[in-house]
């Protein structure tokens, strides 16, 4: 099924062959940005952004630019009418005559899912509370694509917050329908990845995790580290927060029993959890990797509007 | 043994398991409005050696969803002129819209009207659900 107007709100949306398709483009983008410059003239990007994001929402705004499309949103629920209590159902109904395509974050989880069933245009999912993120998905892929030449083969470790990272529940539900893929879990327990999707990713795709508390333990085995920021905002209480702050600092020393080709990625911002001494190591990516996150969604929204 | 004379026309719910049959009369509510019912407990059963049954003298819109929740065992059979005209099994639904909330506080349906909490059965195991907005798994208890 073509990719134009359609929605992405789960990676599970689309298909091994379509991601694999949305990151060639993507890297062609990236090689050759001025073939694709004008392709979205007269194009509307609607950013709806519910939570606060710097990364994602210019990421956005920036693939749309580059393309030669125009932008118009906003970027706090508080100027918006979701203050004065205004359903997503109104919002869109509206908002999808304003704009060719939209992208929405939001802290409930489903939301992007409700704005999909009242949109006549493409909805994007840009994050929705500690469920999904898509995009930052097809972000991962696509640096493992660039630096790894390939996506299977490959003994994945995520580290810090896998409750509430939604970054690591699409990447890892993801990843897991690609080939010989393993994972090993490094959390503290009060932050293990939620049951249903454990339970889903062994049951559905029958790959191999380990879950751990320890970072060193299984870093000489890893192809792939992906480290996450313990996130302030999904607490209830700054207690628990505080205690679990800092449980996991990636430095130089730990590194050294790592593999040479190891990718250090993150889905950035990130606080303490990977120290400024890693910043210069060949194998940390995650500065190309919010880089390439520009191209790939410029390789989507090219999709979903039929442009490209 | 206790006898209780069958109905004219209305709807036989038969087997289901003993013990359950008070929580299915409440959840129909059949204790609430002025149907003329009876709830049979304990009654001998060959299948089941004991079952419940609940007998409804009327043309009530019986929602056999919530009954394949509740009881997959159950039979519901509709009554005219002292015969059974039709007989349905009930099975476990497959999807769910609207009978029980989502767990997950962060979850759309518990702020949206628009979004009515739709969940759809996980395959093998526990009769569990899985959101359809959020993808929280909700064990259905009675």
């Amino acid at each position: 099924m073509p990719l134009i107007n359609r929605h992405l709100i789960d990676p599970n949306d689309l298909t091994l062959e379509e991601l694999q398709q949305i990151i060639e483009l993507g890297l062609k983008m990236y090689n050759q940005p001025k073939a694709y410059s004008e392709i979205c003239k007269g194009k509307i990007l609607g950013t709806l952004f519910y939570e606060p994001s710097t990364r994602t929402r210019l990421s956005f705004e920036s693939a749309m630019l580059k393309m030669g499309g125009t932008v118009l949103g906003f970027s706090d629920a508080n100027t918006s009418s979701a203050k004065k209590g205004e359903s997503i159902a109104d919002t869109i109904r509206v908002l999808d005559d304003y704009a060719d395509i939209l992208v929405m974050r939001h802290p409930r989880e489903g939301a992007p899912l409700l704005a999909s069933q009242f949109s006549t245009v493409p909805v994007i999912n840009g994050g929705d509370g500690g469920h999904q993120h898509p995009t930052q998905t097809l972000t991962d892929l696509i640096t493992i694509q660039n630096y790894r030449g390939s996506i299977s083969n490959l003994k994945v470790a995520f580290c810090g917050d896998l409750l509430f990272g939604r970054t690591v529940h699409s990447l890892l539900k993801t990843l897991s329908r690609f080939e010989n893929i393993s994972f090993v879990l490094v959390s503290p327990s009060e932050l293990k990845i939620p049951c249903h999707l454990k339970e889903e990713i062994q049951q559905e795709y029958n790959v191999e995790i380990i879950e751990t508390t320890s970072l060193e333990e299984h870093l000489p085995e890893i192809d792939i580290l992906y480290m996450t920021r313990i996130q302030k905002e999904r607490f209830f209480n700054e207690e628990d927060y505080v205690k679990l702050k800092d449980c996991y600092i990636l430095n130089q020393a730990k590194l050294k029993h790592a593999k040479d080709n190891l990718l250090i990625l993150h889905p950035l911002p990130r606080v303490n959890e990977i120290s400024y001494d890693v910043d210069d190591d060949p194998r940390a990516k995650y500065f190309e990797q919010a880089k390439l996150g520009v191209y790939v969604r410029m390789a989507l929204m090219a999709m979903l509007l039929g442009v490209a | 043994m206790l006898k209780v004379t069958g109905i004219e026309k209305g709807i036989v719910i038969d087997h289901i398991t003993a013990g359950k049959g008070l929580k299915i009369f409440q959840k129909l509510n059949l204790d609430k409005n002025k149907t003329q019912a009876v709830l049979l407990l304990n009654v001998v059963s060959h299948e089941l050696g004991q079952k419940d049954m609940i007998k409804i003298q009327d043309d009530l819109d019986i929602d056999l969803t919530i009954l394949g929740l509740i009881d997959p065992n159950i039979t519901v059979n509709y009554i005219r002129d002292d015969k059974i005209q039709k007989k349905m099994q009930v099975s476990i639904p497959h999807k769910i819209k609207g009978l029980f909330e989502c767990k997950n506080p962060r979850c759309i349906t518990t702020e949206d009207q628009y979004a009515e909490a739709e969940f759809t059965l996980v395959p093998n195991g526990k009769i569990k659900y899985r959101c359809n907005y959020c993808e929280e798994l909700t064990e259905y208890k009675l």
